[in-house]
Order: structure tokens, then C-alpha cells, then sequence
């Protein structure tokens, strides 16, 4: 057992107890983040900050809703949103940064794909992170059900009929997941609770690992260039500071991180208050009516590109229904991102994507596509969209399934060029 | 400049996407309808000067109170609501403020051809007559007679009236404001067999289908919502400016808080940026 002397102060009290002067140095002042990183670097700390308000906000909404499908409309639009005092700040806050959350989301993740923060080492990274994309997207969905409006209840109707197309076990699946053999009171309970118990704990979990698989690869930085961390720290430690690749996650790292995190909550509160519809769509305050089916069903933006993928294959081919196609390659599309470290066969050599010859071209006829697929999965699938749907979609898996190759054609012609 | 560039790419790609999934898909899926017309052209103009005296007259003649009441006059409604319910489908209007919240063209396009005035002959035909008769006349000039009956209800009619009043004469016989605890008196299930379906609870429409889209809904529901079987109910531009202010004020009860909290948010966000901006640089000047 450790040597309890008095303490000469509270922090000396607890650093005889817990160990805390060293626990700061090890995640604060002496964790190592590479100096030569943009604004981008910024998104996990924003990322960490709108989920904090998601679950502040979030709590103070869970002490007036009510999971019940007679009661959950009025206790959302008129309970919070008019009878307690800012119950509607707070709902406008949980739905913005809930869409908001997704842009970030998104900004961070293809930063990790531009600058191939994804391999070498950093695998776990990008898998953990890919994990929490997924149980964001099951969180989102299962919050989005619980005003019980028009649209919760016809995008729970259709999302939860695509497990009906899984081979064998599909119509048994869909009475499972809904707890019932419609969307229905039971479906509403069950989703609540894993929007405001299982889910978010899973994410707080992921989180934590995310975190952790930081660790040993360290961050990556704009050039991609590696270093030895030790080295440079120490460094760092000895006074010659400027020289020093490296910064200390505390303050230096995080007082850049403030600033951005300030612009990005200034822009927020602005949407809260003054531009919301985009994240809270006018048609879910119309109460959910299963007699009456929207003129047009489509989910979140976030989702679009995948429901895109999914839509996209709009005619049978060669006996294969047009549904089972969409399945499989919306399933394709749900998985596909997970894979990329391993798709890309360059696996000795990290760049930014403006130095890898081929793979810039990849990279942004990705982010394309993407917008492409997200634009069309709102409109009506009709007409010329339908087929643009339809050569979006089918772009998107031949650029998945082309990756492997120009990666080991890059890796072939060798190194930087 | 690094960061800059970078910076506009990412505000590029993001309001892209934002313009397609907002202004641009909203385009596509609503088509633009033409602005709301409350001179009420499709229906021609009855040119002829009436007469409140003669209409009233006209007005006792023409079995109107046979089904409306027209409380100004002290004359009571016929039936009870219960008893309209069941005979109507839905309670019949009193006709005390008729005068005022309706467009004069419009009343008189109702008493000569309701169903062409409230665009429900998809609904309402020979074999289904609608509930109200179409006046034939007396004996004389019938346009004459129908601008005296319009004249008279316009001079019993008040000055003005509060939005909510406008509300409870223009939309309640059919739809419930229940966030302000205003029901109508229609009996529900006799209301759902005449309207084909239960017309909405309207206390948060105003979020579901903003200003601009009830604006020429209400004017004329056939533009937006083709086939529904709500009726054009012909309210003047001024009467139909109240209805929507009213359901603003049920609707969106925390606008005015909303809207001045915002400014607030930000300015703090704003100082808060400001200041992490200083400390950021004063940080970095060691390091760089």
C-alpha cells in the first residue's frame, strides 16, 4: 500500500489517493498532438461538446415526455414546447444538434478519409469510429420516432419493413423488432428506451474507446508525416518549444479546439432560434395518423444517401427483384465505409489524398456521388431521377469496388509523386 | 490561407447539399401555386348595388333562417348542434358576421351556386346535393336580390372583430383549436361521415404548413391539396390575415421569447469566440 503522509492541500489529498497529478499529465498536459494540423483536427471536440448538449438537453426533455402514443404527441408540442418554461429551447436545441451532429459527423470522417488517418496503425480508429456512426444513425432513428408525428411513424413503418427483405427470417424479424404486427404502442416504448438508455450508453462506451485507440497511433497530421512522438515531446519538455513537433492536448491543442467550438455553437444557436426546419421537419407536427400517408416519405438528410443506394435499383434484373437488389446494395452501402482500411491497398504509405495520384480523383468523385445520392434520395423517384438515383447508386459501388484496384496500382508505382 | 481554403470547401460542399435537400427538394415536391386571389375572379362580380333594407326583407323570404341562425337580429338558430349535426353533417354558421369576414363577391357567388363558390362539386351532385340550397330567386332579378341579401348581412354585421372570434365563426365548425381549448360543436362522428374523414385539430399548423403555404390553402384548398374535401371558404383578405394570426399565436406561443432569446445566444457565442480566439493566439505564440 501507498505512504499516506498529511496532505499539504486538497490536490496533494487526492493525488495521494488517485493518483491525479499524473492522471492530468497523461490525458492533458503531456498527451502529444501533432503542431501541423488545420481547423479540422477541431471536429472531435466538437463532436464531444453537441453531444454533451444532446444529452443535457435530452434529460431535461425525458422529465416531460411521455412514451405512450396518446400522450407522447401533446407532451412534446404542447407540455414542452408551450406549457414549461424554455421547453421549447430545449427541444429546438435536441433536434438541431441532433441534424447538426451528422454534418460533423460527416466533416470528420471524410478528414480521416482525405488525409488516410484510417490505416497504418490507425485501424481501430476508424472501425470504433464507424461503430459510433452506426449506433448514431439507430439513435437518431429511434429519437426521430418519439414526437410520434406524421413522419415518425411512416419512417418507422418503412425502415422498419426493410428487415422484412432479409432472406429466411425477414417477416418474423419485423414483428420482433416492432413488438407488434404494426408500428404501434409497443414498437413507440421500445425505442424509447433505447434512444434514452441502451444507446446512448453504447455510444458514451464506443467513445471512450475511440478515445483510447488514439493512444498508441497518435493523431495524424496534415502532411501524414510520421515522427517519433517521444522524441519531439521531449522536446517539447526541455523548453525548445517552436522547434518541437508536437503540442500538449492542454492547453495548447484545446485552446485552438475553443475557438472553433465557439464559431461553430455561435452558427448553432443561430439555426435553434431562427432556421430550424431543416432538422425539425414541419410535416412531423402534423400527429401520426396511420389512415393517412404522406405525399412524400423520406427520412432525415443524413440518411438520404443511403436511402438513395437503397431506391436506386429501381427495376428486376434477370429475375432479382428490384427490392432485393436495393437491399443488398443498401446493405453494401451500410457496410462498405467500415471496410475502407482494408480496401485500400496501399497499406505502407499514409498521404493526404493531393498527393496520392489516383485516389484524389476517388476521393472526390465520393463526395459527389454522396451529394448526389443525397439530393436525389429527397426528391420523388420518378422520371429522370429515378435513373439519375439509379447511375448514382451504381457509381458509388463501382467506386467501392475500383478502390482496392487504383490503391494497388498507387502502391505499385511507389511512394509519394 | 491554408485554413481558409480549406474552409471555403467545407462551407461550399455543406451549403450544396443544404440547398438541394432544402430549398431546391422542397421546390420540387411543392409545386408554386398561384398567390392567393381574394377578388375571387373565377367566380364574376355581381355589379348590382343592394339594398340592406329590401335584403332584409328578402333575406326573412328566402327561408335562409330555415338553417341559419343570425344571432345580431335575435334570430336564434333552428336547430340545437346535436340535431344540425345529424341533419347536416355539420352545424350550419349563424350569419351575424358573415357580412364582415366574408368577400362580398364571393357571398353572393355561395347564394346563387354553393358548390361551384365552395368548390366541392367533386364532392356534392345531384345525387348528393349539398346541404345548402342554392337560392333560385323570388320573382324578381335575381343577382338584385342576392346583392340586397349581401347588403343586409353586411350592414348587421360589427365593425370588427377579435382573431379568435374570426376563427370560431370561419374554421370551428369543423376544426378544434385544442391547445386553446376551443372545440367545435359539431358532433364528431356525424362531422367524420360528411367530411369523408375527421378534419384536422388545427393548434400547431401553423409549424406543419407555415404562413405562406396557409396563405393560399385557405384562400383556396383546391390549389394546394387538390380533391380534399375541405370547401373554399371565401374569407376576405383582412379576416383571413386574423384566422392565421390566430393560429399563429396557439401555434407558436414562444415565437416572440424564441426570437429574442436568439439574439442573446449568439451575442454570448459570439463574445465567448471572441475571447477564445485571444487566448488561442496568446497560446500559440509560444509554439510557433
Amino acid at each position: 500500500m501507498a505512504e499516506i503522509k498529511k496532505a499539504s492541500g486538497v490536490i496533494d489529498w487526492l493525488d495521494q489517493r488517485l493518483a491525479v497529478k499524473t492522471l492530468a499529465k497523461v490525458l492533458m498536459t503531456e498527451y502529444w498532438i501533432p503542431k501541423n494540423i488545420n481547423f479540422l483536427w477541431a471536429m472531435g471536440v466538437v463532436l464531444v461538446v453537441l453531444f454533451k448538449i444532446l444529452i443535457i438537453s435530452g434529460i431535461f426533455l425525458l422529465m416531460y415526455y411521455k412514451p405512450d402514443i396518446n400522450l407522447a404527441f401533446d407532451s412534446v408540442n404542447y407540455t414542452i414546447m408551450q406549457e414549461v418554461e424554455y421547453g421549447w429551447l430545449w427541444r429546438h436545441v435536441h433536434g438541431v444538434a441532433a441534424s447538426v451532429i451528422f454534418l460533423v459527423i460527416y466533416i470528420h470522417m471524410f478528414t480521416g478519409i482525405y488525409y488516410g488517418s484510417y490505416k497504418k496503425g490507425r485501424e481501430m480508429i476508424w472501425l470504433t469510429g464507424m461503430a459510433l456512426f452506426g449506433i448514431f444513425s439507430a439513435e437518431a432513428f429511434s429519437g426521430y420516432m418519439l414526437p410520434w408525428g406524421q413522419m415518425s411513424y411512416w419512417a418507422a413503418q418503412v425502415i422498419t419493413n426493410l428487415f422484412g427483405g432479409i432472406p429466411l427470417i425477414g417477416p418474423e424479424l419485423v414483428i420482433w423488432i416492432r413488438g407488434d404486427f404494426l408500428v404501434a404502442d409497443a414498437t413507440l416504448t421500445r425505442f424509447f428506451m433505447l434512444h434514452v438508455l441502451l444507446l446512448p450508453l453504447a455510444i458514451i462506451l464506443l467513445v471512450a474507446v475511440h478515445f483510447y485507440s488514439l493512444r498508441i497511433p497518435h493523431v495524424n497530421n496534415q502532411e501524414a508525416e510520421e515522427f517519433d512522438f517521444d522524441k519531439e515531446a521531449k522536446k517539447y519538455l526541455e523548453g525548445r518549444t517552436k522547434e518541437s513537433k508536437v503540442v500538449p492536448f492542454w492547453p495548447v491543442f484545446l485552446s485552438k479546439d475553443f475557438f472553433v467550438v465557439g464559431v461553430a455553437l455561435t452558427g448553432f444557436f443561430y439555426l435553434v432560434c431562427y432556421h430550424y426546419n431543416f432538422a425539425m421537419d414541419p410535416i412531423n407536427f402534423e400527429p401520426a395518423n396511420n389512415m393517412k400517408t404522406p405525399a412524400h416519405i423520406y427520412p432525415e438528410w443524413y440518411f438520404l444517401w443511403s436511402y438513395e443506394v437503397l431506391r436506386g435499383f429501381f427495376f428486376d434484373v434477370a429475375g432479382i427483384a428490384a427490392m432485393d437488389i436495393g437491399l443488398a446494395a443498401f446493405g453494401f452501402a451500410n457496410v462498405i465505409f467500415m471496410l475502407l482500411p482494408f480496401l485500400d491497398r496501399d497499406t505502407n504509405h499514409v498521404a493526404p489524398a493531393h498527393k496520392r495520384p489516383l485516389f484524389k480523383y476517388w476521393f472526390w468523385l465520393l463526395v459527389v456521388d454522396m451529394i448526389v445520392l443525397t439530393v436525389y434520395g429527397k426528391l420523388p423517384p420518378t422520371g429522370p431521377n429515378a435513373w439519375v438515383g439509379f447511375f448514382a447508386a451504381l457509381s458509388f459501388i463501382v467506386l467501392f469496388v475500383a478502390l482496392p484496384i487504383i490503391t494497388k496500382m498507387e502502391a505499385k508505382s511507389g511512394g509519394e509523386r | 490561407m491554408r485554413e481558409f481554403k480549406i474552409l471555403a470547401v467545407v462551407v461550399f460542399f455543406t451549403a450544396l447539399i443544404y440547398w438541394g435537400v432544402e430549398p431546391f427538394a422542397h421546390s420540387q415536391m411543392h409545386p408554386h401555386v398561384a398567390p392567393a386571389d381574394f377578388a375571387f375572379k373565377d367566380l364574376g362580380a355581381n355589379t348590382k348595388a343592394g339594398d340592406p333594407k329590401v335584403g332584409a326583407e328578402t333575406f326573412l323570404s328566402a327561408g335562409c333562417t330555415g338553417c341559419h341562425g343570425v344571432a345580431v337580429a335575435n334570430m336564434p338558430s333552428p336547430m340545437d348542434a346535436a340535431a344540425a349535426s345529424g341533419s347536416f353533417g355539420v352545424v350550419p354558421p349563424d350569419l351575424s358576421t358573415a357580412g364582415l369576414i366574408y368577400d362580398k363577391n364571393y357571398l353572393a357567388a355561395l347564394i346563387k351556386e354553393p358548390t361551384k363558390a365552395l368548390k366541392v362539386q367533386h364532392k356534392f351532385n345531384e345525387e348528393k346535393p349539398h346541404p345548402m340550397i342554392a337560392f333560385y330567386g323570388i320573382g324578381g332579378d335575381i343577382d338584385q336580390e342576392i346583392a340586397d341579401i349581401v347588403a343586409y348581412l353586411q350592414s348587421i354585421a360589427p365593425q370588427k372583430l377579435g382573431d379568435k372570434e374570426v376563427f370560431a365563426d370561419a374554421c370551428q365548425r369543423c376544426h378544434d383549436m385544442k391547445y386553446d381549448k376551443v372545440f367545435s360543436a359539431t358532433d364528431k362522428t356525424a362531422l367524420k361521415a360528411y367530411m369523408g374523414t375527421l378534419p384536422p385539430d388545427l393548434s400547431i399548423m401553423i409549424r406543419a404548413k407555415s404562413k405562406e403555404y396557409l396563405e393560399t390553402f385557405i384562400n383556396d384548398p383546391q390549389k394546394n391539396l387538390a380533391g380534399t374535401s375541405m370547401p373554399r371558404v371565401g374569407l376576405n383578405q383582412k379576416a383571413q390575415e386574423q384566422v392565421v394570426s390566430y393560429m399563429e399565436k396557439v401555434g407558436d406561443r414562444k415565437k416572440a421569447e424564441r426570437d429574442d432569446l436568439g439574439y442573446k445566444l449568439i451575442a454570448f457565442m459570439a463574445i465567448f469566440t471572441l475571447l477564445a480566439y485571444l487566448w488561442k493566439v496568446k497560446i500559440w505564440k509560444n509554439v510557433h
